[in-house]
């Protein structure tokens, strides 16, 4: 198991390498000169060049390099432009929203997939099976931001229960949490019948039922509880994609999160926010699916021991 | 971004009644030949579709066009040819671009081994592990909006997959009789992984590009909804949901429209996708 800590432990800090560089590049995509572009068409030369100073820019790439990376080890990463303050500061004032909303999504994806997914298998081949696979087909074809304007109508604008938008109000997170976790619902609900399925033909199930104990025991905890396993690494693998796929549901619905920090600050050109907002939400999504990793290796030892 | 969908098991061709089965499937090829039929129509529109008329300002529909018009006045039905036109030709810069890059660079690793493979794995992994709508957005951002720079956005988070599942594939076969024989004739390499080994991983390359095409219709739609894809006056369903959001309270149609044709695009397609991918899975039909 160290060994197997180890070199996952390895790989992690690879990648969360490879990515911080790639984030680094970024800037030096943009087409002509990312300061110009930053400060529009308006701006004296005096003021690019003080910009030009300020990102280090003027430096040779190496040395912007070893610059960004040292602050990146003391959770520096840079100044806003736009509002005038570290960018950590900005980044962890609006984590914990996107965190609290993915959380909350992920709740209301278990909700709705658990029933939707053990009625799917006990009625297989049925019509309740067919709705609800049907149900979990829809739900992985409809975009978020489709979804989201879709929810505000119904329930903010016609049925006036829930808030259009923001997050001061009590029950704000309801809906965009609901149009976050609908695809991981359909997800997981697939997941859940599909494992089951192959559960039922287990000969432990046949046993179990054999002995005469009621059909809720059976499925309820023998057949359930064997079935999560593949269902509860989606769930962790898929906890990444909900933080990093937030971006669209937070702008919907104005979600003061890391997303909307990132789609504004694109708008805005400040760069250096818009990289610090991508290298968070890749550390964490590949910390996370690391972390899932781990406790999927833990649980089933043929995992570890195949490498 | 919803390339997890063919690791999932669907059940449409287990036990269900084959009737249904048969409306889905027409159902979802009617679905997309309207798409195509769309694209295509759109090329006949004109300026009409860019025709800014205040008089008819979100006006619903009327006999003349009974979609509507949008927060400009401009008549919704032909922004709607216009916006499949572009979903549709971002799809297949994308699938195409993607599938080509993705498969050469998967058969060629899995053909040649050794430390060419190892590099190739390693950076197959890194992409993997970004979160890849991220990717396309920070791409998009830098690049500025444009539909060729969503179709590069997308090809640079899209090729993985297929790079990965050819690799795969070629590994499984590489060592097939046919293909020893074709080296101990002295065949080249290029004509070996053309001739013999694309052939027979064609088929599950077509499952992953099927669903390629949803993916990349739902993430351009996404791009620019967020303003950093196809930017106005062009039409894009995923501008069109983010015009019409503003005026959601008194013209909720400038959403629904767009909306449900994209929603409807790729619900047709991810159908067509796991028909196809159940026919392939022998383990599957040996089941039923």
């Amino acid at each position: 198991m160290i060994g197997y800590l180890l070199r996952q432990l390895g790989s992690l800090l690879f990648v969360t390498w490879v990515v911080s560089s790639l984030v680094f590049l970024l800037i030096h995509l943009v087409p002509g000169d990312p300061v110009s572009v930053m400060l529009g068409d308006w701006a004296s030369p005096a003021d690019e060049q003080a910009l030009r100073q300020q990102l280090g820019l003027d430096k040779p790439l190496w040395q912007q390099y070893v610059i960004y990376f040292s602050g990146l080890l003391q959770f520096d990463f840079g100044q806003s432009l736009f509002f005038q303050q570290p960018v950590s500061e900005l980044l962890l004032e609006r984590l914990p929203m996107t965190a609290y909303l993915a959380v909350m999504a992920m709740l209301i994806a278990v909700l709705i997939a658990f029933p939707l997914g053990m009625w799917a298998a006990l009625r297989a081949g049925q019509w309740p099976d067919y709705t609800a696979m049907t149900v979990a087909l829809v739900g992985v074809s409809i975009p978020n931001f489709w979804l989201g304007p879709m929810l505000i109508l119904l329930f903010s604008i016609s049925l006036a229960w829930l808030p259009v938008s923001g997050a001061d109000q009590p029950w704000a997170w309801v809906l965009p949490a609901l149009t976050l976790g609908t695809a991981l619902a359909a997800i997981l609900a697939r997941m859940l019948r599909a494992s089951l399925l192959e559960i039922f033909h287990e000969d432990y199930i046949r046993t179990a039922k054999a002995k005469g104990l009621n059909k809720t025991r059976v499925y309820g905890v023998h057949a359930l509880r064997n079935a999560l396993l593949p269902v509860v690494t989606i769930m962790g693998l898929q906890l990444g994609t909900l933080l990093g796929g937030a971006v669209i549901t937070e702008v919907v619905f104005d979600w003061p999160g890391l997303g909307q920090l990132l789609v504004d600050s694109i708008q805005r050109r400040d760069y250096p926010v818009v990289q610090g907002c991508i290298l968070i939400i890749s550390v964490i999504y590949i910390s996370v699916n690391a972390l899932t990793e781990l406790v999927y290796a833990w649980l089933d030892p043929r995992i570890r021991l195949a490498n | 971004m919803l390339g997890w969908i063919h690791e999932l098991g669907w059940p449409i061709n287990m036990r269900f009644n084959f009737h249904i089965n048969t409306l889905m499937r027409w159902l979802a090829m009617a679905i997309v030949t309207l798409w195509l039929l769309m694209a295509i129509g759109a090329f006949f529109v004109g300026e009409s579709a860019n025709q800014i008329d205040l008089a008819k300002l979100m006006a619903s529909g009327d006999a003349q066009r009974w979609l509507g018009y949008d927060e400009l006045g401009r008549p919704l039905f032909e922004r709607l040819l216009l916006g499949a036109q572009t979903s549709l030709f971002v799809a297949l810069g994308v699938v195409t671009f993607s599938a080509l890059i993705g498969i050469t660079i998967g058969t060629y690793s899995g053909y040649v081994g050794g430390w060419i493979d190892r590099v190739i794995v390693k950076i197959i992994d890194v992409f993997l592990a970004f979160p890849g709508l991220l990717l396309a957005i920070g791409l998009a951002a830098v690049l500025g909006p444009g539909i060729e720079n969503v179709i590069i956005a997308l090809v640079v988070v899209g090729w993985v997959g297929y790079a990965r599942l050819a690799r795969a594939q070629v590994l499984s076969l590489r060592h097939r009789e046919h293909i020893q024989a074709a080296r101990a004739l002295g065949v080249s390499q290029p004509v070996i992984l053309r001739r013999h080994l694309l052939p027979l991983i064609a088929a599950p390359l077509g499952v992953e590009a099927t669903f390629g095409f949803a993916g990349a219709v739902i993430s351009e739609a996404g791009l620019s909804f967020l303003g950093l894809g196809v930017q106005p006056p062009d039409a894009s369903w995923g501008n069109m949901i983010r015009e019409g959001t503003r005026y959601l309270l008194v013209a909720p149609h400038l959403v629904i429209v767009p909306g449900v044709s994209l929603m409807l695009v790729v619900l047709a397609i991810n159908i067509l996708g796991d028909m196809a991918r159940d026919k392939l899975d022998v383990k599957h039909q040996t089941k039923k």
